[in-house]
């Protein structure tokens, strides 16, 4: 039964099976052969992350940080999305829900961050179940119907709830001295939590509950066959993408030093949507990619914007909110059709040429 | 008692407003098994080329609805032949992103193009209220319904009675079968998606009439999902009773209880129908529960 796991995992990209397309098409996890050059990669990588505030930069370390926070929450819908084939379309809801529970610890309890992550992620990852728990029941995609329902109640929730959350002007977030660094430790703790948490979702994939999510994701009469429970195992992805997003969330709050609801709409659901599709569903590298381009994306737009564009702000800004929303759209659509396997998959080919060169 | 029967009369009008949307939606997903989010952009996108037709190019309300049709079923089967055509065969959850993506491509267009400000549509709809004994209705809002009513009645006749509307009938309940009786279902999709465009575009026009079009229309539309929740996916007849239901609850939360909750209600009811009756009240019992 393992070695048909390993088969699912690792069953090539044909044109045929589009659901294969979509998967990882990783290498099989072969007898590890970690070689000398790829620790000296890994060791470099880790110099350059850790050097990285060393710039000085302030806007650099704004930047660097909010790729980190949106890499977690992208690599949480990536398992939903990506690895477990169910679609959510209320992401940013949960990363909400993340960031209001561990501002209000912390307002109200003065946990360290730590805790409120902690509580942050779990919070979403209960309010996940509730909402995928009737939606998950039923066959096709009605996921997408609740995710977009928990969306638009949550979001009620975090505008009409005024004593807990704030209404409209939302809460302001106390300050974190991290390793009495400021933004500089912020960005270490943010990029440290970041690389745990990869390496968690990377490995989870070769456990029994990874390998039962993609089962799913490939054929769901089949994995009940093998006596995977399909309703609880569906939850599970569904829920563990949104206890990701709850993490991203608390971390997003301290971050930018206020939640409110605008944060989380629609078009930030979308977004990592988007994040997700571009980077390559199914795939660790694929998030981080993702993360990295949809967020620099509207920083280089604005840039470019304007240089060429109409002159004076106010008009910038006007342009800039639905060119952002058609990019997004375009993206989206770009890639599903003409490069299913995202970035990722863009990188894996440019690697297989350099091989053979 | 007035009070409540006259918010409840302007509920059920308004309510008749979804119909027409729903019912695009019930369409193309009986046929092509696509959930198609981009409804309501397709709705906002209709209703702003009428007014780009009529306001615009000040050519006269009639070939403004003429125009706006055409250019909604172009857009449609631009979509069904460009996009989705090619994927077709892949797990349903790409279809249903690529229309995701379709619906905020065509929001950041309409931004683009005629930027984030409401717009008036021009007065086709007499204004003048109506009164039933004592109550009073918004004209446009009495006329609206009337416009809906005769649209879907349309629909379903050709639905129900035309060789074309037999064929997509055929198509959603067996497509191996309805292709072994000759029927080329490509061709069925892209009629499918051309009557959806239609509607959407019938629909925009008519809400927009009333209130205003922003880009955004769309996302309220997403209200339509609840309507075809509560009618159940499948079902013709199931979206109008629903749609009509629905709006009337809208409002009457709206009147009561503010704004908020009117926005909230209807995905309110989407839970509650997903959790208590999944298949909806009218819906064909296809719900398969793992």
């Amino acid at each position: 039964m393992q070695r048909l796991f390993d088969k699912m995992v690792t069953r090539a990209p044909d044109g045929g099976s589009a659901a294969a397309g979509l998967a990882a098409a990783r290498p099989a996890p072969a007898p590890r052969s970690t070689t000398l050059f790829q620790v000296g990669g890994w060791l470099l990588l880790a110099a350059a992350l850790i050097a990285f505030p060393a710039t000085g930069s302030g806007y650099l370390l704004f930047m660097a940080t909010l790729v980190a926070i949106n890499v977690i929450a992208t690599a949480g819908l990536n398992i939903t999305v990506g690895y477990a084939g169910l679609l959510s379309i209320g992401h940013s809801a949960f990363i909400g829900v993340g960031a209001y529970v561990s501002t209000l610890m912390m307002i109200h309890l003065g946990t360290p961050l730590i805790v409120n992550l902690v509580f942050g992620g779990l919070a979403a990852f209960l309010v996940g179940l509730v909402f995928g728990a009737p939606s998950l029941r039923i066959k096709g995609v009605y996921l997408a119907i609740a995710t977009l329902a928990a969306q638009y109640s949550l979001y009620f929730v975090f505008q009409q709830w005024t004593p807990v959350t704030g209404g409209d002007r939302g809460l302001s977030v106390p300050g974190v001295n991290m390793f009495g660094l400021g933004d500089k430790g912020l960005y270490y703790f943010v990029v440290g939590l970041m690389v745990v948490l990869l390496i968690v979702a990377r490995n989870l994939f070769r456990t029994r509950v990874g390998r039962a999510f993609i089962a799913l994701r490939e054929r769901d009469y089949a994995a009940e066959v093998l006596g995977i429970n399909v309703v609880r195992y569906k939850l599970l992805a569904f829920a563990l993408g949104a206890a990701y997003a709850g993490v991203a969330g608390s971390l997003l709050a301290v971050f930018l030093r206020i939640v409110n609801p605008d944060q989380f709409t629609l078009l930030a659901s979308v977004f990592f949507l988007a994040a997700v599709v571009v980077g390559g569903q199914a795939s660790i590298l694929g998030s981080i990619l993702g993360a990295a381009f949809m967020t620099l994306m509207p920083e280089i737009l604005r840039e470019v914007l304007e240089i060429f564009g109409p002159r004076g702000t106010a008009d910038v800004a006007g342009i800039l909110s639905p060119l952002r929303e058609f990019i997004f759209g375009a993206l989206i659509v770009g890639f599903l059709v003409f490069e299913p396997r995202g970035l990722a998959g863009l990188v894996d080919r440019l690697r297989a040429g350099g091989r053979k060169d | 008692m007035l009070q409540f029967l006259e918010f409840s009369v302007i509920g059920v009008a308004s309510g008749s407003m979804y119909v027409l949307a729903a019912l695009g939606f019930v369409i193309i997903f009986k046929s092509t098994n696509i959930f198609n989010f981009a409804m309501g952009e397709m709705m906002m996108f209709g209703a702003y080329l009428f007014f780009a037709a009529t306001v615009q190019l000040q050519l006269g309300w009639p070939l403004g609805i003429v125009l706006a049709l055409a250019g909604s079923i172009l857009t449609a089967i631009a979509i069904e032949r460009g996009l989705l055509q090619p994927l077709l065969g892949q797990p349903v959850i790409v279809l249903v992103l690529v229309t995701l993506g379709v619906g905020s491509m065509l929001r950041g267009i309409a931004g683009l193009i005629w930027g984030p400000d409401i717009v008036q549509l021009p007065d086709f709809l007499p204004r003048a209220p109506i009164f039933i004994g004592d109550l009073l209705v918004p004209g446009k809002l009495a006329w609206g319904c009337l416009a809906v009513g005769i649209i879907a009645t349309l629909f379903i006749l050709y639905y129900r009675f035309s060789r074309a509307g037999i064929a997509i009938r055929a198509t959603s309940s067996d497509q191996l079968t309805a292709e072994g009786m000759g029927i080329n279902i490509r061709r069925i999709f892209t009629l499918t998606w051309a009557i959806g465009g239609v509607l959407a575009a019938c629909s925009g026009i008519v809400v927009g009439s009333l209130n205003g079009i922003t880009p955004t229309l769309g996302l309220v539309a997403l209200n339509v999902l609840a309507v075809v929740m509560l009618g159940g996916m499948t079902s013709v007849g199931g979206v109008v009773i629903a749609g009509i239901f629905i709006g009337w609850v809208e409002t009457l939360v709206g009147a009561y209880l503010g704004a908020a909750w009117q926005a909230f209600m209807p995905y309110l009811i989407v839970l509650l129908v997903m959790t208590f009756k999944p298949a909806g009240l009218f819906g064909e019992q296809q719900i398969e529960r793992i």
